[in-house]
């Protein structure tokens, strides 16, 4: 029976500190997605008011996908600073 | 629709499995131990983990049928690839490092990394095959579907072509070569979509699209008088207002020996009548296409703008525009798009696909797909409960789990959890553009919208055909190697060495491995053939929603709730794995597919998501308490990077 990773892992004094990093991002992006999908499934017709010239439905739509991106940029500065910081 | 086969999109893939067979041998040459064999040593580097990741998770379900979709409803087929992608959110922020961490070789490991319980052991190994295994029925047989344009060979043909390369990719390097086949399919796929894409742009938007030099079909309009006299002479009543036909609002016309369908829009003194398309099955099973045989090819590919605005100009084309440009005049200008009725007349059951104008931000929003304009309660919930199992399915997919294991550390598992997001949300953004690009350049073929990315190649020219009809094979056989590794790594490891205790030396489970390889492949080419001609693109969702039930949950509360117990976390998987699959079971959709009426289903919801994840939390929480006392569990902050 052998569980455990595959490679030899070092010890990571970070771990609590991205554990909570990691939490707190993923409630503001489940937030946004969450409203998201309200506004489609209550008031459907809201997505078709143009922003910027694009209706509403695709701005959102590029937005989660950005979002998604800048935060997963965010999350991993924040994560790779503190790794150095506390791991040494 | 007719395909002719393109010699060079055999050459290219033919060069692409051959390449790939070729760095398969050459890596099993270094895959002797088990951790070579299930994690790739562990010692991927994380940007090509990154891609890899891309390339295990866009399947042909993305690329084809997610263009499919957005071909033929718009933006709804978008909200696939928005749900998608916020999986990964899902992956990144809570699973990627803990899930590198945990495990060794596959998902189970992780869960039980804690516990060495036999119920996990199994429990975790059952939900791992059933995903694995609903995964892989559609990728083969869309093997079989894309090989009949693509080499002219019947479907069992390219199912066992799949299925023999990507066995032999898995069982010579395992998880190795398996990486190397999805780094390159995955970076293959963004490259050659982004040239669609541009190919796209450049030649804009245009009322009367053509298709690789032939001039778009001139649809026809006419008039007729109360009493059906046709304006155009020549035409005679066939099927008038008193047949099926005319309580459906058509008309089938006959001229010079050749029959029509006719869509009927009333006016102040008559009619309006618009062509349509139609497919009739005969009484012994045969499909008549436009009233012809299909080799006869009389059933045209569609999709064009009706009144093209750009600026606040109609204009009959707008010329190469930018990417917000092009939405923006798709936007201001009106589509058609393409309904469909069914007609029964004696035996023979005919499916009429008939114009509907609809103008373009009503097709850049939600809801001709979803019912969620003056939706019910019921309708909601349908529509909630899929994109919660959009959004919870991707980080408990077994297949895309395993993908931590073959990176060096947490940091390098976050990292490319990061190039996956990059790499997948730019291909989803690109899929908006595949999409309303076939909608709009006469190349959908109503009988079969998963063609649409490659007949939208097809209308730039034969290469570029070639190149998308080779990659969207080469999808198949990157997404299946992965699932193979998933469930022969259940099989092997899971099942043979952890749960039945068959002691093993290092080559001897790599041996395992491979003959589990072996024998779910062979599986896995049955199944496809089986499946040969039934639409089971379905079973992805069924996938994402016992993923997202049965795994997530356990793989949450494992990491964040220290009450977590062994009994606890396969209560949460059996609770998830059946309730899911027996709410999907009795759904509507099903009940179509037993032959039923969709009103008689026992639930009138198709997606089971809202109900079996919160009962897998509920069952987890409510098991683990009452088994406190068996393992008393502590999840230390500090943990190994």
């Amino acid at each position: 029976m052998g569980h455990g990773p595959a490679v030899k892992l070092g010890k990571d004094n970070a771990s609590g500190y991205k554990t909570k990093l990691g939490v707190s991002m993923f409630i503001v992006y489940t937030i946004v997605y969450a409203i998201f999908v309200a506004i489609n499934a209550t008031n459907p017709k809201a997505m078709q008011d143009i922003i910027f010239g694009q209706t509403a439905a695709v701005v959102w739509g590029f937005g989660l996908i950005g979002l998604a991106l800048v935060m997963a940029v965010v999350y991993n500065h924040l994560c790779t600073s503190a790794e150095a910081k506390l791991n040494g | 629709m007719v395909y002719t086969q393109s010699p060079l999109a055999i050459g290219l893939f033919v060069t692409f499995v051959l390449f790939v067979l070729g760095l398969s041998f050459y890596l099993a040459r270094r895959t002797s131990s088990a951790e070579g064999y299930y994690a790739a040593g562990g010692n991927i580097h994380w940007f090509t983990n990154g891609v890899a990741f891309a390339g295990d998770y866009l399947s042909a379900a993305s690329f084809l049928g997610i263009c499919g979709m957005i071909a033929t409803a718009g933006y709804d087929g978008w909200m696939y690839s928005i749900g998608y992608l916020a999986g990964w959110i899902v992956a990144l922020f809570l699973v990627a490092e803990p899930m590198k961490r945990l495990g060794k070789y596959t998902f189970t490991d992780a869960l039980d990394s804690k516990f060495n319980s036999k119920a996990i052991q199994l429990t975790a190994a059952i939900s791992t095959l059933l995903v694995s295994v609903f995964y892989l029925i559609p990728q083969m047989v869309g093997a079989g579907v894309l090989v009949q344009p693509l080499l002219g060979l019947p479907h069992w043909v390219g199912v066992c072509i799949v299925g023999v390369v990507v066995t032999i990719i898995v069982a010579t390097a395992g998880m190795a070569s398996t990486t190397y086949v999805q780094f390159f399919k995955g970076a293959l796929l963004l490259i050659m979509s982004t040239v669609v894409v541009i190919a796209v742009l450049v030649r804009g938007l245009s009322t009367a699209p053509e298709n690789n030099g032939v001039a778009y079909h001139d649809f026809k309009t006419m008039q007729a008088t109360v009493a059906l006299e046709i304006s155009e002479p020549g035409y005679t009543v066939v099927a008038g207002l008193d047949s099926a036909y005319g309580e459906a609002g058509f008309v089938k016309l006959s001229k010079d020996g050749q029959e029509t369908i006719w869509q009927l829009n009333e006016t102040t003194n008559g009619y309006t009548l618009e062509e349509t398309l139609f497919m009739t099955k005969l009484a012994d099973g045969t499909k008549l296409f436009n009233g012809a045989a299909k080799e006869e090819g009389a059933f045209f590919p569609v999709g064009h703008v009706k009144e093209l605005r750009m600026n606040g100009q109609e204009v009959a084309a707008t010329g190469a525009v930018g990417p917000l440009a092009y939405l923006s005049a798709l936007k201001d200008s009106t589509i058609v798009l393409w309904g469909k009725k069914y007609v029964k007349e004696g035996d023979a059951t005919t499916t009429i696909y008939y114009q509907k104008p609809t103008p373009g931000a009503r097709v850049l929003r939600p809801g001709l797909k979803f019912k969620v304009d003056n939706a019910t309660g019921l309708q909601k919930f349908n529509f909630i409960s899929l994109m919660l199992a959009l959004f919870c399915g991707t980080a408990a997919l077994p297949h895309i789990l395993i993908r931590y294991y073959t990176v060096p550390s947490q940091a390098a598992a976050r990292k490319s959890t990061i190039v996956a997001i990059a790499a997948i949300g730019f291909f989803y953004v690109l899929t908006l553009f595949l999409g309303m690009g076939a909608m709009t350049n006469g190349v959908i073929n109503l009988t079969d919208n998963n063609m649409s990315a490659p007949l939208l190649a097809l209308s730039f020219g034969v290469v570029l055909f070639a190149v998308i009809s080779s990659l969207a094979f080469a999808t198949v056989l990157g997404t299946v190697s992965g699932l193979i590794v998933a469930a022969s790594g259940a099989v092997a490891h899971d099942l043979m060495d952890n749960f039945l205790g068959m002691k093993m030396s290092d080559a001897g489970k790599v041996r395992a491995g491979k003959i589990s390889a072996i024998v779910v492949g062979c599986i896995a080419i049955y199944l496809g053939i089986v499946f040969e001609g039934m639409n089971v693109s379905f079973l992805v969702g069924w996938a994402f929603a016992v993923a997202a039930s049965a795994n997530l949950p356990a793989i949450l509360m494992l990491l964040f709730w220290q009450k977590t117990t062994a009994k606890g976390v396969a209560a949460s998987i059996m609770v998830g794995l059946v309730s899911s699959l027996g709410l999907i079971l009795i759904s509507p959709d099903m009940w179509v597919r037993y032959g039923m009426l969709p009103g008689d289903a026992p639930i009138q919801f198709n997606s089971p998501a809202l109900i079996s994840i919160p009962a897998s939390f509920l069952a987890l929480v409510i098991v683990s308490l009452m088994t406190q006392k068996d393992v008393p569990v502590v999840v230390s902050d500090a943990a190994e990077a």
